[in-house]
């Protein structure tokens, strides 16, 4: 059975111990649904480790190899050997990470992992902070985000460009998502599972969280669509080398079609100490952006 | 009462948790506000089903959209995002 083209069964048990309105609660049930029970994930230290709740229960509906913070890459690729070996060929191995995990102090094992063309799919969920340990500053926090390592000033550098780090590894498959469109997701995660036995498949979640971004818990859609109709955040996929820009970023490389990037700051208490030159500076870093997937597609 | 070594005896040798519903308990108890839906005004769209991060909706096409509040934690996603404007979030207390 399905619901609006996504299938009934659900592998987040409801009573877990996500935050109310947690965005990347909210990605990881759209995912467990593509990849179904025949699935292990790979999780490290980072807020979906306590997603998971207190023994003897488990609020995740599929097996779960908790990892050390910096392991994930290296951990999924000694189970995707076991499996292997022991010839099960029918499970998806997955590594589930935060952003801090990701790219920051597991960047390491994930690269050596795509360049072994590990056959896996690993996710990175980015709550553009490090949540689980009270919201300090990753590699992937946003310009001016207040976090409490970058207190007053806000941060100011801007975020690491993981999925094109990622794409750089010439893996089959990279792909950008966000909480708020969970039909774009599911279709990306299918595509990503589809491509077994290819290497190595990364996809990349806006995940809105309500306490770390300092707004109300029942805004968490809105922001994460908002995200992409500023153009700040780009739904896209590289399918086999070939670039694809996908949902409502499809219609936004004529940048009169984006919402002005205030829309999606003013929003959130972690950016209410931005000035108007720091508004500026970030309109331009999108616009740029957008600047290069234009370029990028003009050379295809 | 059970001795203790048979209560032992009854432990895995891993610790292993199983997948079930309350891992962090009746997780409806953390609500301020609770989401109520007028079926009157409800198109039966699933949009509250699809946004759910806590899977609480419980979602049929003749039947329209239940919540679970057992674990619903209120957060008001469903509300907001309701195109019918069916739901509204009313305090707990
Ligand atoms: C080597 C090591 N350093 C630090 C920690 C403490 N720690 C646990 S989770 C975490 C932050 C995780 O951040 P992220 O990966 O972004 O996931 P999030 O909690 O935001 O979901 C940290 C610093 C650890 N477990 N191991
Ligand atoms: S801190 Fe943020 S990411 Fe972590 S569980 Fe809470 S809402 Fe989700
Ligand atoms: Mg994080």
């Amino acid at each position: 059975m399905t619901i609006l083209g996504l299938p009934e069964e659900e592998y987040i048990m409801s009573g877990n111990a996500s935050c109310p309105g947690c965005g990347a609660a909210l990605a990881l049930r759209h995912v467990l649904k593509a990849l179904g029970k025949r699935t292990v994930l790979v999780i490290p230290a980072c807020c979906t480790s306590v997603i998971q709740g207190l023994y003897p229960r488990s609020g995740i509906g599929v097996p779960v190899l908790n990892m050390a913070f910096e392991a994930t890459g290296a951990a999924a690729s000694g189970v995707v050997a076991a499996l292997k070996a022991k010839g099960k060929d029918d499970i998806t191995v997955v590594g589930w990470a935060g952003d801090g995990g990701t790219a920051d102090i597991g960047i390491q094992a994930l690269s050596g992992a795509a360049e072994r063309k590990t056959d896996f799919i690993y996710i990175c969920y980015d709550n553009e902070a490090y949540m689980n340990t009270g919201i300090q500053r990753s590699g992937a926090t946003p310009y001016g985000a207040l976090t409490t390592t970058t207190p007053v000033l806000g941060k100011k550098e801007h975020k690491k460009d993981m999925p094109m780090i990622m794409a750089a590894h010439k893996i089959p498959y990279v792909a950008t998502a966000t909480s708020g469109y969970p039909k774009d997701l599911y279709e990306k995660v299918k595509r990503a599972k589809e491509l077994k036995g290819e290497g190595t498949k990364y996809l990349h979640i806006l995940s809105p969280c309500p306490p770390g971004w300092r707004y109300d818990s029942k805004l968490t859609v809105k922001i994460s669509k908002l995200a992409v109709e500023t153009g700040l955040w780009i739904l896209y996929e590289i399918d086999r080398g070939k670039f694809k820009l996908s949902g409502p970023s499809k219609r936004l490389l004529d940048p009169s079609k984006r919402k002005p990037v205030e829309e999606y700051l003013k929003l959130q208490g972690r950016f209410r100490g931005l000035s108007d030159e720091d508004i500026r500076e970030i309109q331009r870093w999108v616009d740029e952006n957008w600047k290069n997937i234009e370029k990028m597609m003009e050379t295809e | 009462m059970q001795s203790s070594s048979s209560l032992l005896e009854k432990l895995p040798l891993t610790p292993l948790s199983k997948p079930a519903k309350g891992a962090m308990g009746k997780t409806g108890s953390w609500r301020t506000l609770k989401p109520v839906i007028d079926l009157n005004k409800c198109t039966k769209c699933g949009l509250c089903w699809l946004y759910c991060p806590e899977a609480t909706v419980i979602f049929t096409k003749e039947e329209g959209p239940k919540i679970d509040y057992v674990y619903c934690k209120g957060c008001g996603i469903c509300a907001e995002e309701c195109p019918a404007k069916a739901i509204d979030m009313v305090r707990e207390f």
